[in-house]
């Protein structure tokens, strides 16, 4: 627990969020004056050589995303900056952007240089509204002051940042799908290739990167990618911020290394389990991945070792359950989000997650059948890979991760004709009907 | 053989209400004219939803009216408006009362007490999610995750403020609180309020 942070460092002072705080406390903007100075091709051989990956949930090398922006064309170039934070799990890019949005502005300026592009938009979901007016508020003081606009220090290098609201859609953090709702369309996700680094906004190159890559780019360029790559194991270097919520004492964002356990960060970090109960199982990247069991969570919190232990660490939302977690339940209550979710773009998904949904529900209901336990794997199966994105996979995660590690959960609801494990903060009846 | 029966050409679809005749006031007609700028010009179909969160505040939904306005803005047929509106979980097609209670059912919430949080205010507002009160000052809606999941259960009220940890014990005293003092009862997002030294809400650790 030696580890300094850097992102979170100052966010529970006053006036974390101002222009002046930041220029005085976290050497703002003095990552965008060097940068200015260096060739852009610098810039991303620099994020290479720190091995940032996509703290979005892919985890993929941020620099071999930007190389692959396309160079020799006339058009115009973005960067789309995803803070449509949505994953069931995940508040971390909340606290970045209303704490220390000048961190993320300036990531999005030292990003725009370096891909040639003169525009960022910044897609913040609708329901965000109040971190939207902070962040608009600081974007105009970073106007003010010239670290945004026209010819910023001099250089000849313009850049404008504009905030983009969404309207209450999960799929919008999908990047494709995020580039046709910023296009004024419904969120649905497009056929790749081609991908956004050819033709993405308005059929422009484009790149898209999460809040809290970003906000990693200008600690890079200022300390970098050598500090920024020794603070975590190889290829798993950077800060990393944690989102630890369920049934643990004191949930919350925490900034660490991706050196940290698992266990570390239940028990140490948020203070371990609400009355001491037993943990029966984690979810360790927001609701799209498998469930881990507590004899994993020696596991260090890394992309690259989690997967190995048969998870993901997605977007690094982690949510603890206790005993009292019914997993069918749990799986219920996730499939419903995604059949809301769903775009309805590719039928297996749109069609699949209903029937997840019901099939569940009516386990849930004490009205299972034994072959609905094989019919749950059959419908799973026919989403997963057979549709246009990543969502398909996601929503299908929950039935197969809690039917391969709790079947007799499974079992049980239809041997005993109800559940057997309703919890008191459950409601006294199944809720089935959504709002929408 | 009957070619086309009258049933056949029936979709399901429901056409939004036509409502009155609808513009910007200049307020807002200032403020979109502003907002398009953001966007390359020949790109102002971007500016839909900002269009229509304007429309919205200012009827309190979205009529059929109110789309045409908005297409006619935005350049754009007025059923790639409604195709938009359609798809958007934030925008009503229908009146909606005065505080629209946004209960977050997704896990988080869920294992600390959302479910119960619905069923309160089901029962003590008399409606069913979904609905709102016969006297227009509650609508009662469950969404999916909210982002706030350490602050769980969460309301969002319309589609701007935040109230935060609220026990299904507390719901009664928060919908009297609500009733009485208006937006002055919500707890509002933890983040968001100035932070004395050492004091209120913890952004992280």
């Amino acid at each position: 627990m030696a580890y300094e942070r850097v992102l979170t460092k100052h966010v529970n002072e006053p006036h974390s969020y101002t222009l002046d705080f930041y220029l005085t406390q976290q050497r703002g903007y003095e990552a965008l004056r060097k940068a200015l100075t260096l060739d852009p091709n610098d810039i991303i051989e620099q994020v290479k050589a720190s091995g940032l990956r996509g703290r979005g949930g892919a985890g993929f090398p941020t620099g071999l995303k930007w190389q692959f922006v396309l160079k020799d064309t006339p058009k115009p170039k973005y960067i789309c900056c995803n803070a449509d934070e949505s994953e069931p799990g995940t508040f971390k890019d909340h606290v970045l952007m209303e704490r220390n949005p000048h961190l993320l502005i300036e990531g999005c300026a030292v990003a725009c240089y370096a891909i040639g592009a003169k525009v960022a938009y910044i897609y913040i979901r609708g329901e965000f509204y109040h971190v939207q007016q902070v962040l608009e508020a600081e974007i105009e003081n970073a106007y003010k002051a010239g670290y945004l606009g026209k010819n910023i220090f001099g250089s000849g290098f313009d850049c404008d940042v504009y905030v983009h609201r969404g309207a209450g859609a999960y799929e919008a953090g999908e990047e494709t799908a995020l580039i046709e709702s910023l296009e004024g369309k419904r969120a649905q996700p497009r056929i790749k290739p081609p991908f956004p680094a050819v033709a993405g906004l308005y059929q422009r190159p484009t790149a898209v990167n999460n809040v809290e890559t970003l906000c990693n780019v200008p600690l890079i360029v200022l300390y970098g990618s050598e500090w920024f790559a020794g603070l975590g194991p190889e290829k798993n270097g950077g800060p990393k911020l944690f989102c630890i919520s369920g049934h643990v004492k004191q949930p919350g964002v925490y900034e660490a290394s991706m050196h940290t356990t698992l266990r570390e960060l239940v028990f140490d970090y948020a203070g371990g389990m609400i009355d001491d109960r037993p943990l029966k199982a984690i979810i360790p990247g927001g609701s799209s991945v498998p469930l881990l069991l507590p004899d994993q969570l020696d596991t260090p919190a890394s992309f690259d070792a989690v997967q190995k232990a048969g998870s993901l660490l997605g977007s690094a939302g982690l949510i603890v359950m206790n005993d009292s977690v019914c997993m069918v339940w749990l799986a219920m209550n996730l499939l419903h989000f995604y059949r809301h979710e769903s775009c309805g773009k590719c039928t297996p998904c749109r069609e699949g997650t209903d029937w997840l949904f019901k099939l569940l529900g009516r386990l849930e209901a004490g009205e299972g059948r034994q072959k609905d336990l094989d019919l749950l794997y059959r419908v799973s199966n026919n989403i997963v890979g057979k549709t246009l994105c990543a969502f398909g996979d996601a929503a299908a995660t929950p039935v197969i991760s809690t039917m391969k590690l709790f079947r007799q959960e499974y079992e049980a609801h239809v041997r005993e004709g109800r559940c057997p494990l309703p919890a008191p903060w459950r409601a006294s009846r199944p809720l089935f009907a959504g709002a929408h | 053989m009957e070619y086309a029966p009258a049933k056949f050409h029936k979709s399901a679809r429901t056409l939004p209400e036509p409502g009155e005749a609808f513009a910007f006031t200049p307020e807002n007609q200032a403020k979109f004219d502003a907002y398009v700028t953001r966007y390359p010009p020949d790109q102002r179909k971007s500016a839909i939803l900002y269009a229509l969160y304007l429309a919205q505040g200012q009827q309190g939904y979205l009529t059929r009216a109110a789309m045409q306005h908005v297409a006619q803005q935005i350049r754009c047929t007025p059923a790639e408006v409604e195709d938009v509106v359609s798809y958007y979980t934030m925008f009503f097609t229908k009146p909606v009362g005065k505080y629209v209670l946004n209960v977050c059912r997704t896990l988080s919430c869920a294992l600390l007490g959302a479910e119960r949080v619905t069923e309160e205010l089901s029962a003590v507002l008399g409606i069913k999610p979904g609905e709102t009160d016969p006297t227009g000052t509650f609508t009662l809606v469950e969404v999916e995750c909210l982002g706030a999941c350490d602050r769980a259960p969460v309301v969002m009220i319309n589609d701007t403020d935040w109230h935060e940890r609220l026990a299904p014990e507390h719901v009664r005293r928060f919908v009297e609180d609500l009733r009485a003092r208006g937006k002055a009862a919500l707890s509002g997002c933890h983040l968001h309020k100035e932070q004395g030294a050492g004091g209120g809400g913890q952004g992280a650790r």
